[in-house]
């Protein structure tokens, strides 16, 4: 594929994402207006209701206007980083965010590197030691792990390294790197496991097939280095199936981040989520949501990238 | 996805192929997994009379105790039984997750035969639209909808089931997809069975098993996810015995009695490890045969 496919392949892939933005970000808008009540109940968020602070709130969401006059502002105001004011805390939405977002990402980061490291590493060692009982008990585990929800996980964890051996935090997010790194380590282990054992999987799938190519026996045959025919023939091809999957592991992520942040007090955006949604806090559901789906959307175009930028074949397709 | 238990199942049946375990109905894990449904669906349907104690019985006196003779599994903060909750918390646990697995059979199995029999635009609509839904990450779209909406557990189960549905539409078509080449349909095509008739009573039972298999995987899915959402308090009611609320409810008694929140856990480790191997070991089944064939 030329510079100017990739280009175009770019460029439709950001049309399409504009225009499913939009269409969240409107299904989003709507919420004020499915909640139960009407809108101005919904934004006081179980304040009592003075004929003052009606008014207010309509002048300032500018409920007297046409419904997409209103979506139109909410939106212009979304782009610009503004979704109003808490209705619980009545601090603006976006500062609340920011003071949570950085442990949040810190979170995340860490979980992600593990996965890599309990996913990639167990799975390249189970398909080469394919049906001897290394691979079978690696699989097995993967099973059982891959069954086990990221806050049950959490709990065990906390239990055998807070309680039993106390050598971890039981909760909290900590200050400066090291220490947020000894805070975050069980968090991040616990949301790493469970999607470690979905990579594991894909993984020794993947390797599996790329040992069964001729291409590989061959280059055995020619005696080559056993190292580089595990870097340059195995390794190479087999993980590219792994990126190719990353976009989809980190909306597991983001799912389990919510059930981990919870389980262990961190008060990330996940746990403000949850928050919001058992008080009715509207415009933080909002916030968050579109939040999150941006991070998601744009991890999947990254990881699509990423894709063709390691594959030759898919850059190449559209020649032959 | 479950080609990592395949080639573990795999080793199992090379395994009964020697004559003198020839007619090995299943591997023991799976016998296994089989008898612990069991036990769950005896819990389900009997709970109350196998609990030892009333589930919902308060004892201020007797609160986070560890286990004795009288609680098995001690009490928690209230002073209930806890062994007494996580037989009853079965029915939570089952109940919801059936209703979607059934759920998104009918519905998926009705949407992938109708994408992969048909093709053309209808199949192109129904697969633009699955791959909207399985971006989705379910549990936050709950968690979003009980906030603006108001939650509640059939409400998370409703939710649940029109988000699975996309993947056993996609787990369909692909099996349809397979056998429409095949001379069968070609022949009922020939003699001018009707479409509807070909779909349902021609092709749907070639393709059953999949969709059995297909599941149990979600059935597996929506347990651990309405756990998750229980958990957070935005499943089961508050005050039912259920086995994600017990955990985050007996989270706080890690110190006094750790077995109040790590059996629930356990609980659902082993529920959803159970119906993920049959699953799995189902597909499996289907695969080497279709391979024989």
């Amino acid at each position: 594929m030329s510079l100017k496919a990739t280009l175009l392949f770019i460029v439709r892939r950001l049309a399409a994402m504009a225009v499913l933005m939009v269409v969240l970000s409107f299904a989003v808008f709507s919420l004020v207006y499915l909640a139960p009540g009407d809108a101005v109940d919904a934004l006081l968020g179980g304040k009592s209701s003075t004929p003052e602070l009606v008014a207010s709130l309509k002048e300032e969401y500018h409920l007297n206007e046409p419904f997409f006059t209103q979506y139109w502002i909410w939106a212009r105001d979304a782009l610009h980083f503004d979704f109003g004011a808490s209705t619980q805390t009545t601090l603006p939405v976006t500062d609340e965010i920011g003071a949570r977002f950085g442990s949040s990402v810190f979170l995340g980061v860490y979980a992600y590197v593990l996965t890599l490291l309990f996913g990639v590493v167990p799975g390249v060692i189970a398909a080469l030691r394919r049906r001897r009982a290394v691979d079978r008990g690696l699989v097995a585990g993967a099973v059982v792990t891959l069954s086990t929800p990221p806050f049950v996980l959490g709990i065990l964890l906390l239990y055998l390294f807070a309680v039993v051996v106390p050598v971890f935090p039981a909760a909290g997010k900590g200050e400066g790197f090291l220490d947020q790194l000894w805070h975050l380590t069980l968090p991040a282990v616990a949301l790493a496991l469970t999607i470690s054992a979905f990579l594991l999987r894909h993984t020794r799938a993947s390797m599996i097939g790329v040992l069964d190519q001729d291409y590989v026996a061959f280059a055995r045959a020619r005696g080559l280095a056993s190292r580089r025919i595990m870097l340059r023939y195995l390794l190479r091809n087999a993980l590219i199936p792994v990126v190719t999957v990353s976009g989809v592991l980190l909306t597991y992520f983001v799912t389990g981040a919510v059930l981990v942040e919870s389980t262990f007090s961190l008060g990330g955006l996940g746990e403000l989520l949850v928050q919001s949604a058992e008080s009715g806090d509207l415009p933080m559901i909002q916030g968050l949501t579109l939040i999150i789906a941006v991070i998601i959307i744009s991890a999947n175009l990254l990881a699509d990238l990423a894709y063709m930028a390691i594959d030759p074949r898919i850059r190449f397709e559209r020649r032959s | 996805m479950v080609e990592g238990v395949v080639s573990l199942t795999k080793t199992f049946e090379a395994r009964a192929k020697s004559p003198a375990k020839r007619r090995r109905l299943m591997p023991v894990s799976i016998a296994l997994c089989f008898f612990f449904l069991a036990i769950m669906v005896l819990m389900v349907l009997f709970g109350p009379l196998l609990a030892p104690h009333d589930p919902q019985a308060q004892n201020a006196l007797a609160g986070s105790a560890g286990p004795s003779a009288e609680h098995w599994l001690g009490t928690d903060m209230l002073g209930r039984d806890v062994f007494s909750r996580l037989v009853s918390g079965a029915r939570s646990a089952i109940s919801g997750p059936l209703v979607i697995a059934i759920g998104a059979l009918v519905c998926g199995n009705i949407l992938g035969l109708l994408s992969g029999y048909r093709g053309g635009i209808l199949d192109f609509v129904i697969m633009r639209w699955v791959d909207l839904m399985v971006a989705m990450p379910s549990l936050l779209v709950i968690i979003v909808a009980a906030g603006a909406l108001g939650g509640g557990y059939w409400m998370a189960v409703a939710l649940l089931g029109v988000l699975s549905v996309p993947f056993d539409t996609r787990v369909i078509r692909a099996a349809t997809l397979e056998q429409m080449p095949r001379p069968y349909v070609e022949a009922a095509k020939a003699l001018g069975v009707p479409n509807r008739r070909i779909m349902f009573l021609h092709i749907w039972p070639n393709i059953a098993a999949t969709a059995f298999a297909n599941t149990f995987l979600v059935f597996a899915g929506s347990l651990i996810a309405l756990s998750g959402l229980s958990f957070l308090g935005m499943g089961a009611e508050p005050g039912t015995p259920d086995w994600g609320q017990m955990l985050a409810e007996n989270q706080s008694l890690l110190f006094a009695n750790p077995v109040a929140s790590i059996a629930p856990g356990v609980a659902i480790i082993l529920a959803a490890t159970a119906t993920n191997l049959i699953g799995d070991w189902t597909f499996e089944k289907i695969s080497s045969r279709g391979a024989t064939r």
